[in-house]
């Protein structure tokens, strides 16, 4: 399974990668579509939803299971990915590509908080 | 954990592996969607080795089996003819769904669920014992077993397994035939045409390797599940158990009650109130996924889903759930999923047969 170096990681399986802009975009790893299988029904907060961090957002469904997704950080939605809500299959075959939604983080993110590759890869393994 | 004889054909295959009642099945071999449209387009492959076969032997074989179950033996009046049934306590609940097989006169043939086996076979050697001492159960655990399902199920099996051809050919839904050491049946579990092979362990992954070169595709429990669940056919511990009867599982249709035969669980039957009835929801717009447990809410009162899903041939989630009785088909009904509650259509199941979707396409919004 791939997970990229130039990404950070959350142990809940979110992939985050920090936006040259500040903001942070968030899908959900490899791992986890592996875990989850084929997925059939994906729902995103909604833009301008101010989230605290950890706070459930998302929804990921397969044809196994319904999976949270968590906010890695606390923040403000600024965009979403309505390729991915109606293509759910697209996230098992490219899950860095099918990205779910965007966070400006509020102020004090701290991105040294976050796993990077090797350490999410040693949490999952 | 049990393994199958098909084991080391599934670890070889890179089959993501699963506990399911004590055994260790494949509940995918990469993806599960696409082992799902395969049966229904094409053929796939299961295996069912944990499901036990349990032999009834000896003079009187039918007599007993038709007061041990729900439905009626007597309906079996050709060698090789199938009848599904369930296997009842006392009170009507349901101890398990089966297959019995009528293969002579004394020796028929019934295939239990992996889950309940030792409990059915204890059970039926309770009644064994008190009504038909001289016959014989005999578990068949010296059989694999291997459902070949989807259109081209049959002509795929006869390319992998020419010796099958002609014992095969001429059964007619719901019939089976012994050709050599194997039995090849015409039943299923998904809603299409095909076979149920019992082979002899030895030669079982000799048997799955064969049509599997012929481009049967092996599917796992998975794709089993939706593609049972589209076909509306009932998963024992899920949508019914011993607290429920079968005519409160949608499975009127299997219980003999009107004539002077008496069966373990008849009277039961007759003396329960049925005040809920099992049917099928299709969920209206895109809210989410129907999931076993959420609860229903109708005209009449509340009803929880038993099975639920999403279905890859209709591209919607559907699901099986026990409503309270009178509940009918064309009306709607709000479902719990998280934190919202989702329209959705009472429907009378089955959802897909042979391919093709049953289910007018339904609009979310329309007036109902």
């Amino acid at each position: 399974m791939k997970h990229p170096n130039d990404l950070k990681y959350t142990e809940s399986h979110e992939w985050i990668r920090i936006e040259p802009d500040g903001t942070i975009t968030v899908g959900i790893t490899d791992h986890a579509q592996d875990a989850l299988g084929d997925l059939v029904f994906i729902e995103l907060p909604e833009l301008g939803r101010k989230l605290a961090g950890a706070e459930a957002c998302a929804v990921v469904e397969s044809v196994k299971a319904a999976s949270d997704v968590y906010a890695p950080v606390a923040g403000e939605v600024v965009a979403v990915n309505d390729a991915a809500v109606e293509a759910p299959g697209d996230l098992n075959k490219d899950p860095y590509a099918t990205w779910l939604f965007r966070i400006k983080p509020a102020a004090g993110f701290d991105a040294g908080k976050l796993l990077d590759a090797a350490a999410y890869e040693k949490s999952v393994t | 954990m049990h393994q199958t004889p098909l084991h080391p054909a599934h670890r070889e295959a890179g089959a993501r592996l699963v506990d399911f009642a004590g055994w260790q099945m494949p509940l995918h071999y990469g993806s599960q969607l696409e082992e799902h449209h395969a049966v229904r387009r094409d053929a796939g492959m299961f295996d069912t080795s944990h499901m036990l076969p349990i032999d009834v032997e000896g003079a009187g074989a039918r007599e007993f089996l038709r007061g041990a179950l729900a439905n009626d033996v007597a309906r079996l009046k050709t060698p090789g003819k199938a009848l599904y049934s369930c296997l009842l306590r006392e009170d009507g609940g349901v101890l398990d769904d089966l297959i019995v097989t009528f293969l002579r006169e004394d020796l028929f043939r019934v295939i239990v669920n992996a889950g309940t086996a030792l409990k059915d076979l204890g059970w039926l050697e309770g009644l064994r014992a008190k009504r038909a001492p001289a016959l014989k159960l005999r578990p068949r655990r010296d059989l694999a077993m291997i459902a070949v399902q989807g259109p081209n199920a049959r002509e795929k099996t006869w390319q992998a397994l020419p010796e099958l051809r002609a014992a095969s050919e001429p059964l007619g839904a719901f019939f089976g035939a012994q050709a050599g050491e194997s039995f090849i049946a015409r039943t299923g579990y998904t809603g299409e045409d095909g076979f149920e092979l019992l082979v002899p362990v030895e030669t079982a992954v000799e048997s799955w390797k064969r049509l599997a070169a012929a481009g049967v595709k092996p599917c796992g429990l998975g794709a089993r599940d939706t593609l049972r669940l589209e076909a509306g056919m009932n998963l024992y511990g899920q949508d019914m158990d011993e607290t429920v009867t079968p005519l409160e599982s949608g499975l009127a249709w299997t219980v003999v009650l009107g004539d002077a035969r008496d069966f373990v669980g008849k009277a039961g039957l007759v003396a329960r109130k049925c005040e809920r009835e099992l049917t099928g929801l299709v969920l209206l717009g895109r809210g989410g996924v129907l999931r076993a447990h959420q609860k229903v809410h109708a005209a009449a009162g509340e009803g929880e889903i038993t099975s639920g899903g999403f279905s890859p041939t209709l591209e919607q989630s559907i699901a099986l759930a026990r409503l309270p009785a009178g509940t009918a088909p064309g009306s709607r009904v709000r479902v719990e999923v998280r934190a919202k509650r989702l329209e959705a259509l009472v429907v009378k199941p089955p959802f897909v047969r042979h391919g093709k979707s049953l289910i007018a396409k339904p609009r979310s919004g329309a007036p109902s």
